[in-house]
């Protein structure tokens, strides 16, 4: 078994839209599949994201009161799984219900440093 | 009724009712490594409801609110403790509890009306566990599934709160060592497992129905806590066993009786003297649609035959007119269920109503020494009154004597007392 990072992106135009039930519906549906990720041990963890922060740069000196990224691009989230190789965790990602939002979904094996 | 009365009276009955159901959750939730911390979260939604109804009068569902407010302060902590050791987070079901995507709608999960009942159940049998002393169990239950205070508890059991402290620690040590989960047991071990709940409820029950207590407040709870807990396992299908019916059945005759055992005074009276007419009519009539529903599957239990003749005492228009013979029958049965010593000092009062003392003492000198028996008031008792019968007062008196000297209950010595009195005017 190795680790996968999902690194989920954009989406806030949908979510800022949706009705409090779509917002239900949406919730049951992450409880549903983080929850047979849980049963079946894949489940590292993960969390959502605020949408303010600060970017650093230039070795740290400089601190920007925003993410650079801006709508498609921001990182509104973050899960660590497991999975027997990059196909397998695609595959699993495949269910991620972000993807009801139009999010764009990375997956990223965690490197092992030798 | 001011309406401060009227929210203390609501936030009573709510806490026995729902605090045993509440702690029972929060206890799935955190783990019963936890289970101070379950309590504390009780604790802590009782005293934000007593503030905040104080002021705002009380909200339309009381409950709801109750729940509601649990389950808040129980995510407050698990977002606070994610990171700490105290919450084992790897098992699945807890897992879903660290991670905001899911926590609020696991939580919500946890407080689902069916998963509240059953783990109210589970943790029923968790305190009845073969392993846990029954004084232990009965006094977990007391405390944590019917919102008992440890006060409460002390006085239930007519002991220091010192050693109601050290119980509670020694079972919640039980089950931290153990990390027993609680759980409602598979069908071919529930007969077995629900014979100790059983058994734990209706000595809770006794515990209120005796009169060895001046607090009339703590027998009336103990009584209706431990038919509250057999009605909890009669309404899940899973627990509906036989005996579970003939023991609420028996604990409904008893009840319907329980007015007139004691006068104003507290004094004891004696079957024969029962105002039958104070008999609660609707209790004996539930008692018997519970022993009807009893009358399934081949058990037959102590609970089913004390239930048929608490039903013979209880239909009967006249202590005259009760049926000794069939009485007897069921005292036969039990004895060859269990040969309790107690039984068959019971079973010589019948043989006495029903073929006189010579009868009765004959049977009675079968226990003769015996070592438990020579230190129970009743065995003493039911002597006097046998030799009280033979006419020979001066032995009656001698054991009435006795008698007096080996019971606690002031009702009790009293009823000897006049017995005595009786005998010598």
């Amino acid at each position: 078994m190795k680790e996968f990072l999902m690194l989920i992106r954009g989406g806030q135009e949908k979510y800022d839209s949706v009705s409090p039930e779509g917002m239900q519906k949406h919730m049951e549906h992450w409880q549903q599949w983080m929850g047979s990720l849980a049963q079946e041990d894949k489940l590292v963890g993960g969390q959502p994201l605020m949408n303010e922060g600060s970017t650093m740069t230039e070795g740290g000196k400089k601190v920007t009161d925003r993410p650079f990224a801006e709508g498609k691009e921001l990182v509104g989230g973050y899960l660590l799984i497991k999975a027997d190789s990059l196909v397998h965790a695609t595959e699993i990602a495949k269910d991620c219900p972000s993807f009801e939002y139009d999010c764009s979904v990375e997956v990223r094996e965690i490197a092992p440093m030798d | 009724m001011e309406p401060k009365d009227h929210i203390d009276n609501t936030i009573n009955h709510l806490f026995r009712q729902e605090s045993g159901k509440m702690v029972a959750v929060l206890i799935k939730i955190f783990g019963t490594e936890n289970i101070e911390l379950a309590e504390d979260v009780v604790q802590d939604a009782l005293v934000s409801a007593l503030e905040t109804w104080k002021y705002r009068g009380m909200p339309d569902n009381p409950r709801a609110w109750l729940y509601r407010t649990a389950r808040n302060k129980a995510i407050d902590i698990i977002r606070r403790k994610k990171h700490s050791k105290t919450i084992d987070f790897s098992d699945p079901e807890r897992k879903l509890l660290t991670s905001e995507y899911t926590l609020a709608s696991t939580m919500k999960d946890f407080w689902k009306e069916q998963h509240i009942q059953d783990d109210f159940l589970a943790m029923m049998y968790a305190c009845c566990h073969p392993d846990i002393s029954q004084e232990n169990q009965i006094t977990f239950i007391l405390k944590s599934l019917c919102g008992f205070s440890t006060k409460e508890v002390a006085k239930s059991f007519l002991t220091s709160e010192d050693t109601i402290s050290k119980r509670l620690y020694r079972t919640k040590e039980y089950f931290r060592k153990h990390k027993i989960r609680p759980s409602i047991p598979f069908p071919e071990e529930i007969g077995v497992r629900t014979s100790s709940v059983l058994s734990a409820i209706y000595l809770m029950f006794n515990e209120g129905y005796n009169s060895t207590h001046d607090d009339q407040l703590i027998r009336k709870d103990l009584i209706s806590q431990s038919m509250w807990l057999c009605k909890s396992l009669l309404d899940s299908e899973r627990t509906q066993l036989p005996e579970v019916y003939a023991l609420m059945s028996l604990m409904c005759f008893h009840t319907a009786r329980i007015n007139s055992r004691i006068t104003e005074q507290g004094a004891l009276i004696l079957l024969p003297d029962q105002d039958r007419s104070t008999w609660d009519t609707k209790l004996i009539a539930l008692g018997s649609n519970y022993l009807n529903q009893a009358a399934f599957g081949d058990a037959l239990t102590t609970y089913h035959l004390e239930a048929a003749i608490a039903y013979q005492h209880c239909t009967v228009l006249s202590y005259e007119t009760t049926n000794w013979k069939e009485i007897l029958k069921y005292y036969d049965l039990l004895l060859n269920i269990d040969k309790d010593p107690i039984v068959y000092l019971n079973r010589c009062l019948i043989l006495l109503e029903l073929y006189g003392p010579e009868e009765a003492l004959e049977a009675i000198e079968e226990i003769r020494d015996h070592k438990i028996l020579n230190k129970y008031y009743l065995y003493h008792a039911i002597l006097g009154e046998i030799h009280e019968r033979l006419i020979q007062p001066h032995i009656a008196v001698e054991y009435y004597q006795q008698a007096i000297q080996l019971t606690q209950s002031k009702p009790e010595q009293h009823c000897l007392q006049q017995k005595i009195a009786r005998i010598l005017n």
